[in-house]
């Protein structure tokens, strides 16, 4: 997309004044939901991101049953007052899609095979929208997992990097995602660095993508720390207290 | 809302409380749990509010439109309110269209708003028979432990008290804020085991045989009631609902004010 919008200033800062390989601030905080099993909530940029997790329970209708595993549902939802123009309520194309990779990258790490004829449900309600929203929804919706007691390999965390005035940069802010040239939205499995979730659009060189990449990764263990921080500080052990 | 199961012996512990005149949280049964509204948490609207009533958390959001207004109001502006109980405020709620439960809740809060005069649609008019303003208020329940209706209604008017007219958008001229009145405020009470206790919570919500919402305003006049479930109340019972209606309206009204500023529909 063209346009006469300058994403990046001649000293290499940002739109919002970040440098090229930095993240929006980001606040992570584990289980503010009271009926849920496990929940998140999460600020990413201007994203506010509400995660919920219930189960594992019985899967129903009983035709979604697996005889071997549990059933990983994710459904990602957008609040119609989210965006600028008001969303019609309910599922559209865009969030179908995102619900089903957004599932197929957490059944990866997910344990299902200890929950036969089980279903684990995570809900991802996108509450306030700034690009960047799946990524934010994911690694939401892995604390929140992780806050339900779900045993799991690993905790997944997803990232984006993308391209802005022929520059390779990481995390699109609003307007590089609306005018920036790509979009590379990466999760991964961060103890092993397998990838679990990739979509791109856009344009991209070969080298580019692999500097994007790269640099997405780099961003995702950085959130990964992030998530770790935030479910530390609800269950971390109090040292214990001489009698 | 109520295809929660509750087992008997739960049943019978609050039953046995009310005969006691106790309640499982401990609370009186005139008592409110804790309300707490935090408002213009979601930039992209033009006005939300999150309500807090113990554990049930509710985000009222407001969006507004430029279209056309029905013919038979030309010179109205349109007010839409719509309900979602997404599955994550409770493990009962599935996704998919509004059920009946939905649909009764905005229902009950949209008439609240809009039989009240909160917002008056005349001024929400642009062009007669051509242009108004279309108001979206939509209601997201996150988190469910009882008394949607009262959280609800109180999350729609702190949103709409702090709705900014998105004008520049549209190219007409500065943003201003959204005209409204001193709103009515609605009070739940469920009855059971000849118990009636306001504001419940999950439980007592589960084993409620009736269930009666009263709106009442500033001047203590009733504007809005809806009775529900299949039990019945008797019209003494009625009239000592709505006493504490006014009651407690009086004290959620404040509450209301003070978070959105006391002055913000005074000024329009």
């Amino acid at each position: 997309m063209k346009s006469d919008i300058k994403l990046i200033d001649k000293e290499g800062k940002r739109l919002d004044g970040r440098k090229r390989d930095e993240l929006r601030p980001i606040k992570i905080e584990v289980g503010p939901l009271y009926r849920a099993d496990g929940s998140c909530y999460i600020e990413w940029g201007g994203n506010k991101i509400l995660a919920a997790v219930y189960g594992p329970r019985e899967a129903l209708p009983r035709h979604i049953q697996h005889p071997l595993r549990a059933v990983v549902n994710a459904r990602y939802n957008m609040a119609s007052f989210s965006v600028e123009d008001r969303k019609r309520p309910g599922p559209d194309r865009r969030s179908t899609e995102i619900s089903k990779v957004i599932s197929e990258a957490l059944e990866y790490v997910i344990l299902t095979e200890q929950f036969p004829r089980a279903m684990i449900d995570i809900n991802i309600e996108v509450l306030d929208a700034e690009a960047g929203t799946r990524c934010a929804g994911l690694t939401a919706a892995a604390v929140a997992l992780a806050d339900a007691g779900i045993p799991m390999r690993d905790i997944p965390v997803a990232c984006a990097a993308g391209k802005i005035d022929g520059q390779v940069v990481l995390d699109l802010g609003k307007e590089e995602d609306n005018f920036g040239e790509a979009d590379l939205p990466v999760a991964i499995a961060p103890r092993t660095d397998e990838i679990i979730l990739l979509q791109m659009d856009g344009h991209l060189t070969v080298k580019e993508f692999d500097e994007a990449i790269e640099l997405a990764i780099k961003g995702a263990h950085v959130v990964s720390e992030l998530q770790k921080k935030a479910l530390l500080a609800k269950y971390a052990v109090a040292k214990e207290v001489k009698q | 809302m109520n295809s929660t199961l509750i087992s008997s012996i739960k049943k019978d512990y609050l039953n046995k409380l009310a005969e006691q005149k106790k309640r499982i949280d401990g609370r009186a049964f005139d008592e409110y749990r804790k309300i707490s509204i935090e408002t213009n948490i979601v930039r992209k609207a033009e006005g939300s509010a999150r309500v807090k009533i113990g554990n049930t958390q509710v985000l009222a959001g407001v969006k507004m439109d430029v279209g056309e207004p029905y013919s038979d109001s030309p010179e109205s502006g349109v007010l839409t309110t719509s309900a979602e109980l997404i599955p994550m405020a409770s493990p009962d709620f599935e996704a998919g269209p509004p059920r009946e439960d939905a649909i009764e809740l905005a229902r009950v809060v949209d008439r609240g708003i809009r039989e009240s005069e909160v917002i008056d649609l005349d001024k929400l008019c642009i062009e007669p028979g051509e242009k108004v303003w279309i108001v979206f208020v939509d209601i997201h329940v996150l988190d469910y432990d009882g008394n949607l209706f009262d959280a609800s209604s109180l999350a729609a008017l702190a949103a709409l008290s702090t709705a900014m007219v998105p004008a520049e958008r549209f190219e007409m001229g500065k943003d201003y804020p959204l005209p409204i009145k001193e709103p009515p405020i609605s009070c739940t009470f469920v009855k059971f085991n000849k118990a009636i206790v306001v504001d419940p919570c999950l439980d007592e919500e589960t084993i409620a045989e009736a269930r009666l919402t009263v709106a009442t305003d500033e001047e203590g006049n009733i504007r809005a009631m809806q009775k529900g479930l299949s039990g019945s109340f008797t019209l003494d019972e009625v009239k000592k609902v709505i006493k504490a209606s006014i009651d407690n309206g009086a004290r959620i009204r404040k509450i209301l004010e003070d978070a959105v500023g006391r002055d913000h529909g005074k000024k329009n």
